[in-house]
């Protein structure tokens, strides 16, 4: 590679003007668990395998705005800032619970960020909470504003009897950016990679998604994993062994796994943010909330390589380097680990309740 | 002041009355209580109710009813103090007829619960609370009086049905009421295998909703049709008070404060004390509200209010009669006509025309209507006079 | 709909903003502009932690209109930390049964159904098992 060349590969990372990083980050996940077999059970008669052991299921008066306001809440205890200095209030999902108005402007006046902030929802598939992310990072980086709130969370769905029923969980994480000299995690660049690949989407008026079923796979999920991660190594002239923990999107326990393979992580790096087989496919949350539990563990300087995927289809990739003022973070807040702790099983009839698929018309 | 008489009673069954309209029940009440007090005609009507405006869909209830009771040009209104609202539109017309203004006040309660499903019911009988802090909680009543009969019972170390003998008594007693919606004593072994609606009260622990009209119709001795068949009932002491109208925002919630100040300033103006009465017609719309009543009333320290309802204390023969044509348990509860009902049901007593249900030599009775948790509490002292 | 009612108080109700009284450090929810304690006026903001115990509770079976879908719920009453004594429901309770004196914290949830399509979805307080009792 010539020295251009690496200019040119450089040029495409997305790099703030000036340091920035998480200053605070909160995660949540519900309480109900729906095992993997409780589906497989009404639907296949209990044979074949499971994608994941159980996921999470929201309570009835949950949804993508109540679960983002303890996840922000969170973010917030962590962060120790007013919430009046949020410029920002970003939600991304793909479960909004109104189809016209915001869930961001919700969130901001339940954690007091109102009025002297944006607000707004963002959409990308599973990859709406890293959107909103960079796009945090660009607010803070330009010195438009000192804080950001971006948050990714889904009460995700699946048609019954679907593949994606299994894994359909909910949760997620919300993160305040702020300058790199207060982070706790400084986000060194990140790297989009986008093409249109129609490999899942929800139409309009419809309530569940459809999805191209093989073809999720290598065409668009580890296609754009990978070259999002291949890219940023090469961009950051970095290798897998630079890295303490890596974390991907995770729609079942064996496509991260495989893309982590892929990139050249070994097992023990990725299993830390690896979440998936005991909360389901998080949608906007999934990445992200496997990176809420890398912190709640992870030391000063070590390096977090986190790609999210969305159906559409992109990647966004991220490079953060954990700093000394992790120190006594963690316990400031609720733990991932505490929430998924936290844990009542279901079976498939208080399911089918809880998700509002009792038609009550 | 002048002794303020009721010289008329008259009364509706109390239940489900598919085939009667609110004006209906009202003209019922009004034409019975007119014709007791020996034709006396009414120069204003007071109508306490609660719940027409939503359940019914009608407001202006005094317009309404004197007009369909053919006593047009009258004037009419309609006093509203949730549960307690028949009573307070008593103390309404006895104020009327005592001031001199009003020579002949006709108090009506009326109430019709049957028209609307029973979501519908809860939902408006809980405007009664707060509705922007309780209510929209997802708070019924009954919810909020299961919360105090929890904290009650677990304070004061109550056994799992020291309650019982509140409605055990009042369906014994209803069993004599022609006009009660329940009229059969139930079996302390039923009470204890019934469903439980809101733990720790069970199916017999709440009073049912009902349809029910009850009038009284006042005036001054002086103005008595001559030859007045019956004997003379004053209005001895009256007395409403009001308390914090959130069950949450009181220092005490299991202190019915307003029932203690609405008994001692009713019974200091007939001048009498609680003790003296010869029954208490209480507000049981939940058996733990005749707990904190008789607490209140200062028959019972704090938190032992329970204990008159163990050894039969409360019965018909005991020391302290109560509900004693069934209450709001067995009679049945119409909203805001409870009131009216109450004060009928004592008359009857002090009368002597109360049948079956008599307490022997009745000739004072303490009559307490609460709206809520005695968010307001309204109590009459009535007593048989020369 | 009652959509300036509810837009009203959602301060109070998404958050547990209430008041305290200047004149002798009451604090007050909800917020009533004059003190109860004291007389004094009260109208200064105060954030609640959410922190409380529950003073009691009960299962409501038979709900209101527009909770229909959420019954049987747990509704309580609850001790604030900072004093106040508040109803709201339990939620999150899972297999757990609640308790008086049960150690609770605030949350935000829907209040009412969401069945309802077309309607405004109604966000306030409710109480649940704190996390670290759970886990």
């Amino acid at each position: 590679m010539t020295e251009n060349d690496h200019d040119h590969e450089h040029a495409r990372l997305l790099k703030t003007e000036h340091p920035v990083g998480i200053v605070g980050y909160g995660a949540y996940v519900p309480r109900y668990r729906l095992p993997a077999r409780e589906v497989a059970r009404i639907w296949t008669n209990g044979t074949g395998g499971l994608p994941i052991e159980e996921k999470s299921v929201p309570g009835l008066d949950e949804d993508v705005a109540t679960m983002s306001i303890e996840a922000a809440r969170n973010a917030l205890a962590r962060a120790q800032i007013n919430p009046s200095d949020l410029r920002a209030v970003w939600v991304g999902s793909e479960s909004h619970p109104y189809a016209v108005k915001p869930t961001s402007t919700i969130v901001a006046e339940a954690i007091g960020a109102v009025p002297s902030t944006q607000a707004a929802d963002w959409e990308f598939a599973c990859k709406a909470g890293t959107e909103a992310m960079v796009a945090a990072m660009g607010f803070v980086g330009s010195q438009m504003a000192r804080y950001a709130l971006a948050i990714g969370m889904d009460t995700a769905q699946g048609r019954p009897g679907d593949a994606l029923e299994y894994t359909a969980g909910a949760g997620g994480a919300a993160f305040i950016i702020g300058p790199g000299d207060d982070s706790l995690a400084e986000i060194e660049s990140s790297y989009s990679f986008v093409t249109d690949t129609p490999d899942f989407w929800r139409r309009q008026y419809a309530i569940y998604p459809e999805h191209g079923q093989r073809f999720t796979g290598e065409p668009a999920y580890f296609k754009h994993i990978t070259s999002a991660g291949e890219a940023m190594f090469e961009a950051t002239n970095t290798k897998p062994e630079d890295y303490a923990y890596a974390v991907f999107h995770q729609p079942n326990t064996k496509f991260p796994q495989r893309a982590g393979q892929m990139l050249g992580f070994k097992p023990e790096q990725i299993a830390t943010g690896l979440l998936v087989p005991r909360i389901g496919n998080t949608y906007s949350g999934a990445a992200i909330i496997g990176l809420t539990a890398i912190l709640d563990v992870a030391k000063p300087g070590e390096r977090i390589m986190m790609v999210s995927f969305g159906s559409g289809a992109g990647s966004d990739a991220m490079v953060l380097r954990v700093t000394d003022k992790i120190a006594g973070k963690p316990q400031l807040a609720t733990t991932t680990e505490e929430y998924i702790a936290r844990r009542t099983e279901i079976d498939y009839a208080e399911y089918v309740r809880m998700r509002g698929k009792l038609t009550m018309k | 002041m002048s002794k303020v008489i009721i010289a008329g009673i008259g009364q509706t069954p109390v239940n489900e009355q598919w085939d009667v309209s609110l004006r209906e029940l009202g003209l019922q009440a009004i034409e019975a209580a007119m014709q007791d007090a020996g034709g006396l005609r009414p120069t204003a009507l007071y109508v306490g109710n609660m719940l027409a405006g939503t359940l019914s869909r009608q407001a202006h209830l005094g317009a309404l009813l004197a007009d369909f009771a053919g006593l047009i040009g009258i004037e009419a209104a309609t006093i509203e103090a949730a549960g307690a609202s028949a009573a307070m539109a008593l103390r309404v017309g006895m104020l009327a007829v005592a001031s001199g203004q009003v020579d002949a006040a006709l108090v009506l309660g009326v109430e019709k619960l049957s028209d609307q499903v029973p979501a519908q019911v809860e939902s408006a009988l809980a405007m009664g609370s707060d509705t922007d802090y309780e209510a929209e909680q997802g708070l019924t009543l009954t919810a909020q009086a299961a919360m105090i009969a929890q904290r009650y019972m677990h304070e004061y170390k109550v056994p799992e049905y020291g309650l019982a003998g509140f409605p055990l008594t009042a369906h014994a007693n209803g069993a004599h009421n022609p006009n009660a919606m329940f009229r059969k004593a139930v079996k302390p072994e039923t009470y204890a295998k019934a469903g439980m609606v809101s733990a720790p009260l069970n199916m017999f622990d709440v009073a049912p909703n009902a349809d029910g009209a009850a009038a009284l119709l006042l005036t001054r001795a002086d103005l008595l049709p001559s030859g007045f068949p019956h004997p003379l009932v004053e209005i001895a002491g009256s007395s409403a008070v009001t308390d914090t109208l959130a069950l949450h925002d009181r220092p005490d919630p299991l202190t019915f404060n307003a029932a203690r100040l609405s008994v001692e300033r009713a019974c200091a103006q007939a001048g009498i004390l609680p003790k003296d009465v010869d029954l208490f017609e209480l507000f049981d719309a939940f058996s733990i509200y005749s707990a904190l009543s008789l607490e209140a009333a200062g028959f019972s320290p704090k938190g032992e209010g329970w204990k008159w309802a163990q050894d039969g204390a409360i019965s018909l023969t005991g020391e302290l009669p109560i509900s004693t044509l069934g209450g709001l348990k067995a009679r049945g509860f119409p909203g805001g006509a409870t009131g009216a009902y109450q004060a009928v049901e004592a008359v009857l007593q002090l009368r002597g025309q109360a049948g079956g249900a008599q307490v022997k030599n009745a000739k004072t009775a303490l009559v307490q209507s609460l709206g809520g948790p005695a968010s307001t509490a309204v109590t009459h002292v009535l007593r048989i006079t020369g | 709909m009652d959509i300036p009612r509810h837009w009203r108080l959602k301060k109070q109700r998404y958050a547990l903003v209430g008041e305290v009284c200047e004149h002798c450090d009451a604090k007050l929810f909800p917020p009533r502009d004059i003190c109860p304690e004291c007389g004094e006026e009260a109208k200064t903001l105060f954030q609640f932690s959410g922190k409380g115990e529950v003073y009691s509770y009960t299962a409501v079976y038979e709900a209101p209109e527009g909770y229909a879908e959420q019954a049987p719920y747990t509704l309580a009453m609850v001790k604030l930390d900072e004093g106040p004594l508040i109803t709201a429901q339990l939620t999150d309770l899972g297999a757990q049964k609640p308790a008086i004196g049960m150690p609770v914290e605030m949350v935000t949830r829907l209040l009412r159904s969401a069945t309802d399509e077309r309607g405004m979805l109604i966000y306030g307080y409710k109480f649940r098992p704190a996390v670290a009792q759970v886990a």
